[in-house]
């Protein structure tokens, strides 16, 4: 257990990618020296001065950040508490935090001299963002994604296909994010001499977790610096909805030595926690070991990975970064899930109020912050990372009224 | 002196490779996978590698994936497995059984747990595919403190100060995975593997196995010139596949591919 003095910036992971019991290196052992020629690469670029020059003017020209803080007043009026603050990662090229990351290890890629580029994808965003990158650099892109998802997300399906990547089904297990992200892995361990996995989230093997963090602080840095020209402070809570959790990470990791700041993870409920449909697995889950690395995990009483359930594809994995398990464990982060139903409410309200449309993951943050606002007073700050808007989610919201679109 | 370590003595006296087949545990049925052990034995093999079922194979090709498939949907337990090993012991008490799967059922067992009931099922030695030597030291000293061996994985990926470590910290035999890719893929290289297999020989006196694309009768032939013994997995995964709805045919075609293997490494000229 961390101390609430500890330091934790810069003090996590450790050289083997430990958070606590939590992360590490789980692979087969044809991926190890890989995974360390990656980390080495990582660790030069991040050291080296024209990689991060040309890293942030992509950041800048390409992705068009700084992304803005937007005081919702409308809608902070209306739920009468805290005043709520959005972190406008939905305003990103490609529309979400996703690429962020996907600018980041694309161009690591490239100064690695691979030409050759994988990617898994959930609700799409994050294949999407790697076929972005793939196509701007000129670099082979194939996608993997379970057929599921494919179904449900049909528009950035034909996204990445205008991009020029391979979009390739992956009918095993339970057809979704999971899947795919073994797909990829498989094809990684094949193809390991040309090709460059771009992990879409903050778990897998060390150094994925540690790197796709530092990629996606980019938005808490931002946002440390935003709040007190704006707001004239830091904000009182911090609220992130947490799949695998790199937009969480991402706001949270430059503020977790701000003691004051109170940080909530928010996960998808689904149908209710107690219906066992969800995607929870922090605060429903228990530890092992999955995709490369020890977390919380939705598992049976003989470790099988279990199917999750929620109605935002890219919150539907039963795994989550090492780092949050961390964080759970040691009190610096709160965990808590709402269920599609206060998603979707949370959906229409930020739209109808404040005229954006956020993304249905997002949206489990904004539920979680309405009712976190409500409980707080009107002179203090609560700051959701917006992480992506709703565009792709159009067929799903007209789908749960009836229509077909 | 361990099973393992036993069996290959026995085998290098009688100038023999080792075959090793592989079959997941319950596919596609629970009921038969003791009987086929034997058949596997009766057919020329020497030891038994059995695959525990899991969700998420990572490192393995769409036709193991699908036996877990199948063992799962029969909610095949890594405690049935063990149960089959201990009815499979009551009728052979010389055929070594080594387990082969991944990290999560065996650590939501417990590593005490598992390390106790294995050995006194008469499990002789463990390979956790997900879990490298940099993470598996835990487990290594409470296998060892029950007599059973954990198996490492070798790569063609593997650099020589891996190589070292991984044959310094291996027991029973070391397992070079003779592709980079996953189980059941293809092209392997006899001449660049007789490389790698000397590297590894280098470092350690222990016999070394080699699995992954190993599909007929001749690749086994060659590889066994090379290595200290074969693992076969895929080729009669793929066979079970083919008769899954034909469960009392399985035995009789896994005896057949099995066979005609042990007869092409027993013809081939000995190193």
């Amino acid at each position: 257990m961390v101390t609430t003095t500890e330091k934790m910036i810069g003090n996590y992971p450790d050289e083997r990618g430990h958070f606590g019991p939590y992360g590490g290196l789980f692979v087969s052992e044809t991926l190890m020296d890989p995974l360390d020629e990656l980390r080495e690469a990582y660790q030069r670029f991040m050291q080296d001065e024209a990689f991060l020059k040309e890293l942030d003017e992509d950041l800048k020209h390409y992705v068009g950040r700084p992304s803005p803080i937007y005081h919702a007043k409308r809608w902070s009026e209306e739920l009468n508490g805290a005043q709520i603050y959005l972190k406008r990662e939905d305003l990103n090229h490609t529309g979400a935090h996703k690429v962020n990351n996907t600018v980041g290890q694309a161009l690591l890629a490239r100064h690695m001299g691979k030409t050759r580029i994988i990617a898994e994808t959930g609700a799409g965003q994050h294949g999407v963002a790697s076929a972005t990158v793939a196509a701007r650099l000129g670099l082979e892109c194939v996608v993997y994604m379970g057929a599921v998802d494919i179904a449900r997300q049909e528009a950035n399906v034909y996204r990445m296909r205008l991009l020029g990547a391979e979009v390739r089904s992956v009918e095993s297990g339970s057809k979704t994010l999971k899947d795919a992200l073994n797909e990829a892995m498989r094809d990684w361990v094949t193809n390991v001499d040309n090709t460059f996995y771009i992990i879409g989230t903050v778990a897998g093997p060390h150094p994925y977790p540690a790197m796709v963090r530092d990629f996606q602080a980019v938005i808490g840095r931002e946002a440390r610096r935003q709040m007190p020209e704006q707001a004239g402070r830091q904000p009182d809570a911090l609220v992130a909805c947490v799949g695998g959790g790199s937009n969480a990470i991402g706001l949270f990791y430059p503020y977790l030595d701000d003691r004051e700041v109170a940080i909530y993870g928010v996960e998808a409920a689904g149908s209710g926690l107690d219906s066992g449909q969800h995607a929870a697995p922090l605060c429903a889950g228990k530890p092992g070991v999955l995709h490369g690395n020890r977390t919380y995990l939705m598992e049976d009483k003989d470790g099988q990975i279990i199917e999750t359930h929620s109605v935002s594809a890219g919150l539907d994995y039963p795994g989550v970064g090492p780092e949050h398990a961390w964080l759970k464990d040691t009190g610096r982060a709160n965990y808590v899930a709402v269920t599609d139903q206060e998603a979707l409410a949370a959906f229409h309200d930020l739209t109808r109020i404040e005229g954006i449309i956020p993304a249905l993951e997002s949206s489990h943050a904004l539920a979680y912050a309405a009712k976190l606002a409500q409980t707080m007073r009107r002179d203090q700050i609560v700051l959701v990372n917006l992480s992506g808007r709703g565009d792709k989610d159009m067929h799903t919201v007209a789908a749960q009224e009836g229509l077909k679109i | 002196m361990s099973m393992l370590k036993e069996k290959f003595a026995q085998l290098r006296q009688q100038q023999k490779t080792a075959l090793i087949p592989f079959i997941t545990a319950g596919d596609p049925l629970p009921e038969i996978t003791v009987d086929l052990m034997q058949d596997l034995v009766a057919a020329g093999a020497d030891i038994i590698e059995l695959g525990i079922p899991f969700s998420d194979p990572m490192a393995d090709g769409p036709v193991i994936q699908r036996a877990s498939e199948r063992a799962l949907e029969y909610h095949v337990s890594l405690r049935d497995v063990l149960e089959m090993v201990s009815r499979f012991r009551q009728m052979d008490r010389e055929t070594p059984v080594v387990l082969m799967g991944y990290l999560n059922p065996i650590e939501i067992m417990g590593y005490q747990n598992f390390a106790e009931q294995a050995a006194e099922a008469g499990v002789d030695g463990a390979l956790v595919v997900d879990l490298p030597p940099e993470e598996g030291q835990e487990f290594q000293q409470i296998l060892q403190q029950h007599g059973l061996d954990q198996i490492y994985l070798v790569a063609p990926t593997s650099t020589a100060a891996r190589i070292e470590r991984i044959c310094d910290l291996s027991g029973g035999f070391v397992y070079y995975v003779s592709v980079k890719g996953v189980t059941g893929a293809s092209h392997l290289d006899i001449e660049s593997l007789d490389e790698k297999l000397k590297q590894i020989r280098e470092n350690t006196d222990l016999p070394v196995g080699v699995g992954f694309g190993i599909k007929d009768a001749e690749t086994a032939a060659a590889v066994s010139q090379v290595s200290d013994a074969v693992v076969v997995g895929s080729a009669l995964v793929s066979r079970v596949e083919a008769l899954a709805d034909q469960p009392e045919k399985i035995g009789a075609a896994l005896r057949e591919t099995l066979s005609d293997m042990r007869q092409a490494m027993d013809n081939a000229v000995h190193k």
